[in-house]
C-alpha cells in the first residue's frame, strides 16, 4: 500500500496559482498607491515567489511526517513570510535599481502594511496548496480502499471456486454421464447449488441454518462423487435449529479445510461431521473430522489459511467478542473446529 | 505401433477418472495393458516395481506421495539393468505451474477431463518411444538419466518463492525452547511426522516439514541427496558406491552412513 505523503506545496505545482495571486495583489497596490502597475508586479512576484519558495523549503525540512506535525506551519508561515518579504524587496530593489529598503524609515506604516499583506497571501497560498494535497491524498485512500475491497473479494471468490476442485468436478462429472447418467444429472444439479451458492455469497446478508446445511451437503456430495468411499460424512440438524438465521456458508471453509488437509493427504480418507446445538441463548457449530489432525499443518492456531482468516474476520464483524472459533486437535485424531456465535431467532 | 502389446499402470486417486482414463485408454490404444489401477502414491511405486509396466499414468495430486514424489521414488528404486525405466506421462486437472514446468521440461502430460484427441497425440508419442529403446538397448541408462533430470526440475520448480533465510532453529526440549544455530546443524532428516535435526553432538526433533525447511534454506549450503535428507555439503566426508550400485555418505564428526538417492546421484562426480 503506498499512500503517498503531503510534502508540502511544491513550487512547480503551485507556480501558476501564485503567479496569479501575485498580480492580482499588485493591482491592488497600483489601485491605492503611487507607483507603476510594472514596478509593482515586480515587487509583488519577487517577495511572492520568494516566500512561496522559503514556506516549500521550510515545510521539506521541518515537516516530513504532515500527518502528525501539520502543526509546525504555525512557525513556518510567518518566519518564511518576513525573511521572504525581506528576501524579496532586496530582490526587486536589485532588479529595478531602487532602495526600497529606506520606506522602514520613511514610510513605517507602509512598510509594516506590506509586511501584513505578505503574512496573509503566504498563509492562503499555503492553505491552497495544502487543501488540495489533503482532497488528492483521500482520494487515493478510497481507492485504496476500494482496491482492497474488490481484491478480497476475488480472492474469496478463488478461494471458493478454486479452478483445481472445478476441473477435477467436471472431469468426473464427464466420466459419470458415460457410466451413470442418472447419478451424472445429481452430481450436476449439486454443482450448478454450489456455483450458485458461491456466487451470490459474497454478498452480505444471511440464511438459514437449513441453507446452509443443504449448501454443505452440495459440496460434500460433489466431493463424495471424487472421493468415493474415501468420504463418509454426516450433517446433524437439529428441529428446532433450522430456521436460525446465519452469515451464508460460514461453516464452508472449514469442511473444505477438513476435506483438503485432513482426509485428502490420507490414504485412506475419513469422515467429517458437522453439528449445530443450542445451549443457553449460544449457537455452537462444529465440524470435526478423522483425518490426519493438526500435527501437519503449519501452525494452525493462529489462523495462517485464508479460510480461517475470512471466518475470524466475519464473525468480528458481526458478532463482536460474543463469538468465537476454536480449533482443537480430535480426541481420537483429527481435527475439531468449532464456531460459537449468540443465538438469534 | 508395437508388435508386443505394452502394459501400463494407473495412479489416480480419484475412482472415477481412474475408470474414465482407463476407458478413453482402451479406445485409443486397445492393445494397451493395464495391469495395475492405484489411487496413491506408495502404491504406485510398489505396484510399478513389482508388475514392471512400459507405461505410467500418474496424478499429481495424490495422497501421501504425489506423482512427482512417487516417480522420484520409482526412479530410485528402478533396476535398469533389468528392464528400461518406463515413460511417464503425468496427468492433472489444472496445475497452471505444473503444466508450465511440463512444456519445458518436454514431459508428457495430459489434462483431466481427458480429451480423446490429446490423449490419441500423447499414445502415438509413447509408442514411438517404446519402439525405440527396443532397437538400442544403450539407451536404459540414458533414458533414466533423462527422466530423473527432468524430474529435478521439476520438483524445484515450486520452490521459487523467496522465504527469509532460516538462522536459528528453535526445538522443544521438554519444556524448553532449544535454539540450534543453523551453523551447528550437519543435517536434517524426516522421520515420520517429524525432522530429525542432528549436529556434531545433538539431535532435536521438530515439527516443521522437510519441505518448508527446503524454502529456507540455501540451496548451496545444504543439499538435498534423499527425498527425506538435506545435509551441509560442507560437512560431507566421503561418498562411497556399494556392491549394488547404491551411494552412501558420510559426514565429518558423525559415523551414520546416510543413503544419496539416485535422483541426486548428480552432484558427486570426481573432478
Amino acid at each position: 500500500m503506498t499512500v503517498r505523503t503531503f510534502n508540502g506545496p511544491s513550487l512547480l505545482a503551485h507556480l501558476l496559482p501564485a503567479v496569479v495571486l501575485n498580480s492580482v495583489i499588485a493591482l491592488g497596490i497600483t489601485a491605492f498607491g503611487e507607483h507603476a502597475f510594472s514596478s509593482n508586479w515586480v515587487y509583488s512576484q519577487c517577495i511572492g515567489l520568494s516566500i512561496g519558495t522559503l514556506i516549500m523549503l521550510g515545510i521539506r525540512w521541518r515537516i516530513p511526517d504532515w500527518e502528525t506535525q501539520w502543526r509546525r506551519i504555525v512557525f513556518i508561515v510567518p518566519l518564511a513570510a518576513a525573511a521572504g518579504f525581506l528576501l524579496g524587496t532586496a530582490l526587486a530593489d536589485v532588479l529595478l535599481g531602487n532602495h526600497s529598503m529606506a520606506y522602514w524609515r520613511t514610510q513605517p506604516r507602509k512598510a509594516w502594511g506590506f509586511l501584513i499583506l505578505s503574512l496573509v497571501s503566504g498563509t492562503v497560498l499555503t492553505y491552497f496548496a495544502a487543501s488540495r494535497a489533503q482532497l488528492a491524498k483521500e482520494r487515493e485512500r478510497a481507492q485504496t480502499a476500494q482496491r482492497h475491497a474488490a481484491e478480497s473479494r476475488l480472492r474469496l471468490l478463488e478461494s471458493q471456486l478454486e479452478p483445481h476442485m472445478l476441473f477435477n468436478t467436471l472431469a468426473n462429472l464427464r466420466a459419470l454421464i458415460a457410466v451413470d447418467p442418472v447419478r451424472a444429472q445429481t452430481m450436476l444439479d449439486h454443482l450448478i447449488a454450489y456455483l450458485r451458492a458461491t456466487l451470490s455469497a459474497s454478498q452480505a446478508g444471511t440464511h438459514t441454518l437449513d441453507q446452509e446445511f443443504a449448501r454443505l451437503r452440495d459440496y460434500l456430495e460433489l466431493m463424495a462423487v471424487r472421493m468415493g468411499p474415501r468420504l463418509q460424512y454426516t450433517l446433524d440438524l437439529p428441529d428446532a435449529l433450522r430456521q436460525v438465521q446465519v452469515p451464508p456458508l460460514l461453516l464452508q471453509p472449514l469442511v473444505e479445510n477438513s476435506i483438503q488437509h485432513g482426509l485428502e493427504p490420507q490414504v485412506p480418507g475419513g469422515s467429517i461431521t458437522v453439528r449445530a446445538a443450542s445451549d443457553a441463548g449460544v449457537l455452537t457449530l462444529e465440524v470435526s473430522d478423522t483425518g490426519k489432525g493438526l500435527d501437519s499443518r503449519a501452525t494452525p492456531l493462529e489462523g495462517k489459511g485464508f479460510g480461517l482468516r475470512q471466518i475470524r474476520e466475519r464473525l468480528a464483524t458481526l458478532y463482536g467478542t460474543e463469538s468465537a472459533i476454536k480449533l482443537v486437535a480430535g480426541s481420537a485424531g483429527g481435527t475439531r473446529a468449532s464456531i460459537t456465535i449468540p443465538l438469534k431467532t | 505401433m508395437s508388435q508386443t502389446s505394452a502394459t501400463a499402470l494407473i495412479a489416480e486417486d480419484e475412482p472415477l477418472l481412474a475408470q474414465a482414463l482407463q476407458a478413453e485408454l482402451a479406445r485409443a490404444w486397445p492393445v494397451l495393458q493395464i495391469v495395475a489401477t492405484v489411487g496413491d502414491g506408495a502404491s504406485a511405486v510398489a505396484q510399478a516395481l513389482a508388475l514392471q509396466p512400459d507405461v505410467l499414468f500418474f496424478d499429481i495430486r495424490m495422497p501421501g506421495l504425489s506423482g512427482l514424489e512417487a516417480a522420484a521414488e520409482l526412479a530410485d528404486r528402478w533396476d535398469t539393468a533389468a528392464r528400461p525405466f518406463p515413460a511417464l506421462v503425468f496427468v492433472t486437472a489444472y496445475d497452471q505451474y505444473a503444466v508450465q514446468a511440463f512444456e519445458a521440461q518436454a514431459v508428457d502430460y495430459v489434462l483431466k477431463p481427458v480429451q480423446a484427441d490429446r490423449l490419441a497425440k500423447t499414445v502415438s508419442k509413447l509408442q514411438l518411444a517404446l519402439a525405440r529403446p527396443a532397437q538400442a538397448a544403450i539407451n536404459m541408462e540414458a533414458n533414466l538419466e533423462k527422466a530423473m533430470a527432468q524430474l529435478r526440475a521439476l520438483m524445484a520448480a515450486p520452490a521459487s518463492a523467496m522465504v527469509a533465510p532460516l538462522t536459528v532453529i528453535q526445538a522443544s526440549v521438554g519444556n524448553a525452547i532449544r535454539m540450534v544455530p543453523i551453523d551447528e546443524v550437519l543435517y536434517f532428516e524426516a522421520a515420520d511426522k517429524y525432522v530429525r535435526v542432528v549436529t556434531a553432538s545433538h539431535e532435536y526433533l521438530i515439527r516443521t516439514p522437510l519441505k518448508e525447511l527446503l524454502a529456507q534454506l540455501d540451496a548451496t549450503t545444504f543439499w538435498q541427496i534423499h527425498r527425506g535428507t538435506l545435509v551441509r555439503a560442507a560437512a560431507i566426508d566421503a561418498v562411497h558406491r556399494d556392491d549394488a550400485g547404491k551411494l552412501h555418505l558420510t559426514l565429518r564428526g558423525r559415523t551414520e552412513k546416510l543413503p544419496v538417492s539416485r535422483l541426486y546421484a548428480h552432484l558427486f562426480k570426481a573432478m
